[in-house]
């Protein structure tokens, strides 16, 4: 029912079968994917109970940011099914109010101990161009990636690339994924996926990976952590149905499947212009695109494939609510005069089933602020970021930040960034990188310099430290 | 110019520069809708010919007529699908341009022709489909029409049924 089966850029296979329960119900899924996509493939919105008012929850972000998808599996509540993979004959349960505690709990096994010279947490555009310059000096050093896949949210990505032929432009985002990781195989760069880095202590990063303890010792630190989808306050914004617009990217462009059958679509920046053809793409209606400001904020030029195919786009437009019993049925937009006030009367009720949200991106600085680097909050940039100098260093000596975790911007920018922080690293080790590390500040500047960038530039500025 | 930022679209006459018929008429030619300072050059680094020009990454595309020789090496590769080939070819209308949708309608059929709203402004016929991309099902799709004057407002297509 939810399955894309055929696609004008990507194609799907599966992994072997898999089978496993949920609240006693047998589910089937396939080898590789997650609980919570395996359990929305097979038709299933709801994944907990609010703890207040046992309002129906669904997931929200896909990728492991936000808590919205939180199941018991095997006993042991608070899972983020999202990002868990399926293994054969997995109990699932859904989660009512706060989550039944275990009926018991396995001891905690010996912490495992790693040591390497660089750690880069994030495997997204930033971190994995980083190896990729690590590999080419013979660096020992670790990924660490949260998610069962390398590559962020490139992986998602089927639109061709912005920017100049170094920053691959032209190529699909997936397909520039699938290059930094091949490059890094057999190399003195490892990885390791499924793991959460929850702590930076001194020069020891704290991981949990499949009920292991690991400690990572290093030298250097990456953090390339990325960002998270902002959710906006509206009656029925927890509904299930309503989904950041990167998620409904993850599940039809990682996983194959649909989202929904018709889609209102919330912001009309990059991403919501972006996913929205994505969505056409998928074989989805997108009844519309709502953009509260009274201009696209995105390029003109994706506004322009939408608007080709029919969709109309609505500025000075917000949405004021999403109904439905168990699963979204309506959503009702507004318009808005020039304070930002809803027009009385001015209701358009729309038939959906998806309401997607692409209203920002709030940096993931979780582990900075754990660290002691020091952050500011800058609007222009998404929120609490790290300060940090031209070498990309934080505050914190030799803990260096690339791409969205440092301010939110492109996946090019974000390579960029990622090819900075390491030939910093470089440099403080010893190796002749000045030359190469000032050209890829030239191609930031570069990329920097159009109108769309001004604000990021300004916000740049309230960021930088010695 | 129509107030493009609010409503995601361009109207035929604020297209910012139309090749003069005689060139047209004699091949197809890029035309160019990308309107904004946006950091993005692959149509200026693809070109075999450097027909089309840009003031820094930054600029907007600027395609020499004279010198452009119809290739569509531009169109397979913007990443906005904001090029186009027009020309016009016995006395019809063509125009290519960049389909990434499923069901890529086939030699000869004949298609709805949209506008830049996505609304129907006639009929045409399938001249050509290519597949630049190896990998995906993107397609470059030539459609001709009767009424030349559609060279500047066809920008999509539908299938009939």
């Amino acid at each position: 029912m939810r399955e894309i089966n055929i696609h004008p850029i990507l194609q799907f296979s599966h992994g072997k079968e898999l089978k496993f329960t949920f609240d006693g119900t047998t589910v089937k899924a396939y080898k590789g994917e997650t609980v919570a996509m395996a359990l929305y493939r097979s038709g299933i919105d709801i994944f907990s109970k609010s703890p207040k008012q046992h309002r129906p929850r669904g997931m929200f972000c896909a990728i492991g940011k936000c808590s919205s998808c939180m199941m018991r599996v095997n006993g042991i509540p608070n899972i983020r099914t999202c990002i868990l993979p399926i293994r054969e004959g997995m109990i699932v349960e859904k989660q009512e109010r706060f989550g039944k505690l275990p009926d018991y709990i396995e001891k905690f096994r010996e912490p495992v101990e790693i040591d390497k010279e660089v750690t880069v947490i994030g495997s997204g555009p930033a971190g994995l161009s980083a190896a990729n310059i690590f590999k080419e000096f013979g660096i020992k050093t670790i990924i660490i990636e949260e998610n069962p896949q390398l590559g962020g949210q490139l992986i998602k990505q089927t639109h061709k690339f912005f920017g100049s032929e170094k920053e691959k432009a032209g190529t699909r985002g997936f397909e520039i994924a699938q290059d930094l990781i091949k490059n890094i195989e057999n190399s003195t760069i490892k990885f390791i996926t499924n793991s959460t880095a929850f702590s930076v202590d001194n020069n020891t990063i704290g991981v949990f990976k499949d009920n292991q303890y690991i400690k990572v010792h290093t030298k250097y630190l990456l953090i390339a952590t990325g960002a998270a989808e902002k959710m906006i306050p509206f009656p029925g914004n927890d509904i299930p149905g309503v989904f950041g617009a990167g998620a409904a990217q993850t599940l039809m462009n990682v996983f194959g499947i649909k989202p929904g059958n018709s889609v209102l679509m919330v912001g009309a920046g990059n991403v919501g212009l972006i996913v929205s053809y994505q969505l056409l793409q998928a074989g989805v209606e997108v009844k519309a695109v709502v953009e509260a400001m009274p201009t696209i904020g995105g390029y003109f030029v994706h506004a322009a494939k939408l608007r080709r195919f029919g969709v109309p786009i609505l500025t000075n437009t917000t949405i004021k609510e999403v109904n439905g019993n168990l699963r979204v049925e309506k959503a009702i937009t507004i318009s808005l005069n020039k304070r930002f006030e809803e027009i009385p009367g001015t209701e358009i009720v729309w038939d959906v089933d998806t309401v997607c949200l692409s209203t920002g991106l709030i940096p993931s600085v979780n582990l900075l602020a754990q660290a002691g680097s020091k952050l500011k909050y800058v609007p222009s940039l998404g929120g609490f970021v790290p300060l940090r100098n031209n070498d990309l260093e934080t505050t914190r000596e030799n803990i260096f930040v690339a791409g969205d975790v440092a301010g939110i911007e492109e996946a090019s920018t974000a390579i960029l960034e990622g090819h900075i922080a390491a030939l910093a690293i470089l440099e403080r080790m010893g190796f002749e990188t000045k030359k190469s590390k000032i050209e890829s500040i030239k191609d930031l500047n570069n990329l920097r310099s159009s109108p769309f960038s001004k604000k990021i530039i300004e916000g740049l500025k309230e960021a930088e430290c010695e | 110019m129509n107030n493009y930022l609010k409503y995601g679209y361009i109207n035929a006459e604020d297209i910012i520069s139309f090749p003069p018929l005689e060139i047209v008429e004699n091949h197809p030619v890029a035309v160019s809708e990308c309107i904004q300072e946006i950091p993005c050059n692959p149509c200026v680094t693809s070109c075999p010919v450097q027909a089309i020009s840009m003031e820094g990454i930054n600029g907007i595309p600027v395609v020499n007529f004279e010198k452009c020789t119809g290739c569509s090496m531009c169109v397979s590769v913007c990443p906005g699908l904001a090029l186009f080939l027009v020309g016009i070819r016995n006395g019809k209308g063509l125009v290519t341009l960049p389909y990434e949708m499923l069901e890529v309608p086939s030699k000869g059929e004949k298609v709805i022709l949209l506008d830049r709203k996505g609304q129907k402004v006639g009929t045409g016929t399938v001249e050509k489909v290519f597949y630049p991309d190896k990998n995906t099902k993107s397609a470059l799709v030539t459609i001709t029409f009767d009424n030349i004057e559609l060279i500047k407002i066809v920008r999509n297509i539908k299938s009939i049924t």
